[in-house]
């Protein structure tokens, strides 16, 4: 399709062009009704003037007689203007005046003459100017007939003048229309233009291109705003998901080749039944935790991937903190530590009890873990409301985590140094942070108490937005 | 003990469904075998089965279309659900679509066999007994009280339902996952061996003072209360 073809069917030129029509619709009425309304205007001026004249010759007539009437006619025919007088004989013979001669059969009638009418004056050569005028004529009682009138010429004049002076403004409005149209239909058009460039490119593989803003803010740069997050939550995703790839390259491969090298251990040293026995159960616990971590960065891409895939309902927070302290209690007993629980009562978030609970479970887990050697044998769980949000906070006095290491824990695989002989697959705050995400809450971590020295403990905590309810 | 339980298993991966069936067969469990989800709806709709083991992702017609199938034509077996999708999400379609237990791929051959019994013999368990027994060890659902020759143990309410679910699968193996999702109602892999604590706890109160030890653990699967001295098989006290 050709440049203007695209052109002509962009919205602007489509809307301008609608205006366009509307436009000169009322202009048009506009230039009649002007015209109209002037013209009955003057129509009026006119009948109004002569009117006044002919009460003023009545009244002349009345009082000095024909000659009186006469003399005045006389006098007022000769001045120049666009007055007109004629004073006829009873058949219609014109006998005094200013006037040439007349539209046959117009005296015949007392009144004012149904319409314009033509004439020619004594100061016309040889009949070639046409003129109008309205008038009115007169009957007086000895049988003679007077008109008195106006000359049209003026008024039509000026209404001709302001009929073309609306035509050329009209007509002016609508190249400016035109052009107007064409302007901006032709800018919407490239910004168009330079959208589906990016996109293109975009759709090429460089998930890191943007749409181009013009920084107005109008509907262009709003849609482009719009389609920039978008792109950013899709190159997010992307993202995570060129993680966990390399995750799983890194990450399972160091304990596939383990178990590969135990079953080939098992086949080459081992002679005996138990031998086999026992390289087998080793085989199947390192299956196990393969399947374990497998598992969790399955879990993991899934909950990142948002909403659809996990079920959200009411969920009885209280509730689910004090079912998890009761679960973990006996455990964290057996590491010789208290779990103490301070549950507030009748907190309930939206959410997915499944996750919920996991996640909590998951940090029970690592400050049992991680308790080694805490200054005071205690792990503090907490629900309660700060600032309208819900936040479940697991605190315990081991060793903690340094503050510039507390980013990188989080995320995935990531373990310290003091933490690689403890079993675990690396990935458990990193399933906290996602569901949090899921929550639209967030995984805060900080010390218990940062003003001791040495173990300063760790607390970790939830904390969902939206709150009680 | 021969359980004379007859499954169907619905499997695309042949291997695997040999290996099935040669594992259900040692254990004393008659199994047959369906290819895909058109011949695994028929199997099921024409023979009487104790229970069902039926893979997610089947050719012809998928897992979950042909328990929906089976439901609407009023089989009601109890069905197991293979699948290698995975999750809670995941879990909860699968039950909803009719499923009575779902297990994620990959699994330990014990911890389906475990789920196949009780499935199984959910058609005779006496789901109405308000007391169970086992042995000397009395359980009263009614009244919340454990008695041990005549003698009133006090337990706190969750290892009262842990006994409850232990009682009610009397003699058959229960494992870890299976406590965690029917004791506390949760379906993840806890990573630490908490349910182990529970019941240690739970047999230090029901054993301790007494002879006879009950409270049973099956290597390398779960747990199992019983009477009898000695267990024969995978089970070793």
């Amino acid at each position: 399709m050709s440049r203007v073809g695209i052109l002509m069917r962009t919205t602007a030129v489509r809307l301008s062009a609608l205006y366009l029509v509307l436009f000169s619709l009322c202009a048009a009425f506009l230039v009649f009704y002007v015209t109209g309304m002037s013209q009955r205007l003057l129509d009026q001026q006119t009948k109004d003037a002569v009117s006044a004249e002919v009460s003023q010759i009545e009244a002349i007539y009345g009082r000095a007689g024909i000659n009186g009437l006469l003399r005045t006619l006389e006098r007022r025919a000769r001045q120049p203007g666009a007055a007109l007088y004629v004073i006829a004989g009873p058949t219609g013979e014109i006998l005094a005046g200013n006037v040439a001669s007349l539209q046959p059969g117009l005296l015949d009638k007392e009144g004012w003459t149904d319409e314009a009418f033509a004439y020619q004056r004594y100061t016309d050569e040889n009949g070639k100017d046409r003129h109008v005028a309205l008038a009115h004529v007169l009957f007086l009682d000895n049988g003679l007939r007077v008109l008195v009138g106006r000359d049209l010429q003026e008024p039509e004049k000026f209404r001709v003048l302001v009929r073309q002076a609306l035509m050329v403004a009209l007509g002016v409005m609508g190249i400016g229309a035109l052009i107007i149209w064409f302007a901006i239909g032709r800018n919407a058009l490239k910004r168009i233009d330079r959208m589906s460039d990016a996109s293109t490119r975009i759709m090429a593989g460089d998930l890191s291109q943007r749409l181009p803003m013009s920084g107005s803010g109008d509907e262009f740069d709003r849609l482009s705003e719009s389609l920039n997050a978008m792109l950013g939550r899709i190159e997010k995703l992307n993202e995570g998901l060129r993680q966990v790839s390399d995750n799983i390259a890194h990450d399972l491969k160091t304990p596939l080749t383990r178990l590969r090298n135990k079953a080939e251990a098992a086949l080459s040293h081992n002679t005996s039944i138990d031998g086999y026995r026992g390289s087998m159960d080793e085989i199947i616990n390192e299956s196990d935790q393969l399947i374990r971590t497998f598992n969790a960065l399955l879990m993991i891409s899934r909950v990142e991937a948002g909403s659809s895939a996990a079920e959200m309902s009411e969920v009885d927070l209280s509730q689910s903190v004090a079912d998890c302290v009761e679960l973990y209690e006996p455990l964290a007993d057996e590491h010789a530590l208290a779990l103490e629980a301070a549950v507030e009562p009748g907190i309930s978030v939206t959410g997915n009890r499944e996750l919920i609970g996991q996640a909590l479970g998951n940090l029970i887990d690592n400050a049992i873990k991680y308790s080694e050697g805490a200054t005071d044998p205690r792990i503090l769980v907490r629900l309660f409301r700060r600032d309208g949000a819900a936040v479940v906070s697991v605190a315990d006095f081991g060793p903690g985590v340094p503050d510039d290491k507390r980013e990188v824990v989080v995320q995935r695989f990531v373990r310290l140094d003091q933490s690689r002989s403890k079993p675990g697959t690396g990935l458990g705050l990193s399933l906290v942070e996602a569901v949090m995400e899921l929550h639209h809450g967030s995984l805060a971590l900080g010390s218990t108490r940062p003003e001791a020295e040495g173990a300063k403990g760790l607390t970790t905590e939830m904390v969902f937005p939206q709150g009680p309810t | 003990m021969v359980s004379h339980m007859k499954i169907l298993i619905v499997e695309d991966d042949l291997e695997a469904a040999a290996y099935l069936s040669k594992a259900f067969r040692e254990a004393g469990i008659v199994s047959d075998h369906a290819s895909d989800g058109e011949s695994g709806l028929f199997m099921a709709s024409e023979n009487s089965y104790d229970a069902l083991v039926i893979d997610r992702m089947l050719p012809r017609r998928d897992g979950l279309s042909v328990i929906t199938e089976l439901r609407a034509r009023g089989i009601h077996t109890p069905v197991l659900i293979l699948s290698a999708l995975g999750q809670v999400d995941d879990r909860v379609t699968g039950l909803r679509a009719g499923g009575d237990d779902y297990l994620p791929k990959p699994y330990a051959f014990n911890e389906l066999l475990a789920r196949i019994e009780v499935l199984g013999r959910r058609k005779g368990a006496p789901e109405q007994d308000m007391v169970y027994r086992v042995g000397d060890l009395e359980l009263d659902r009614l009244s919340h009280t454990v008695k041990r020759q005549g003698r009133e143990l006090l337990l706190q309410p969750r290892e009262f339902r842990l006994l409850e679910y232990l009682m009610k699968n009397a003699g058959q193996v229960v494992t870890r996952t299976m406590l965690l999702e029917n004791v506390w109602d949760y379906h993840f892999d806890p990573q630490t061996n908490v349910i182990d604590v529970h019941v240690s706890r739970l047999r230090a109160k029901i054993e301790k003072d007494f002879d006879q030890p009950l409270l049973r653990t099956v290597r390398g699967a779960g747990y199992m209360i019983k009477d009898e001295p000695r267990v024969e098989g995978r089970a070793e006290a």
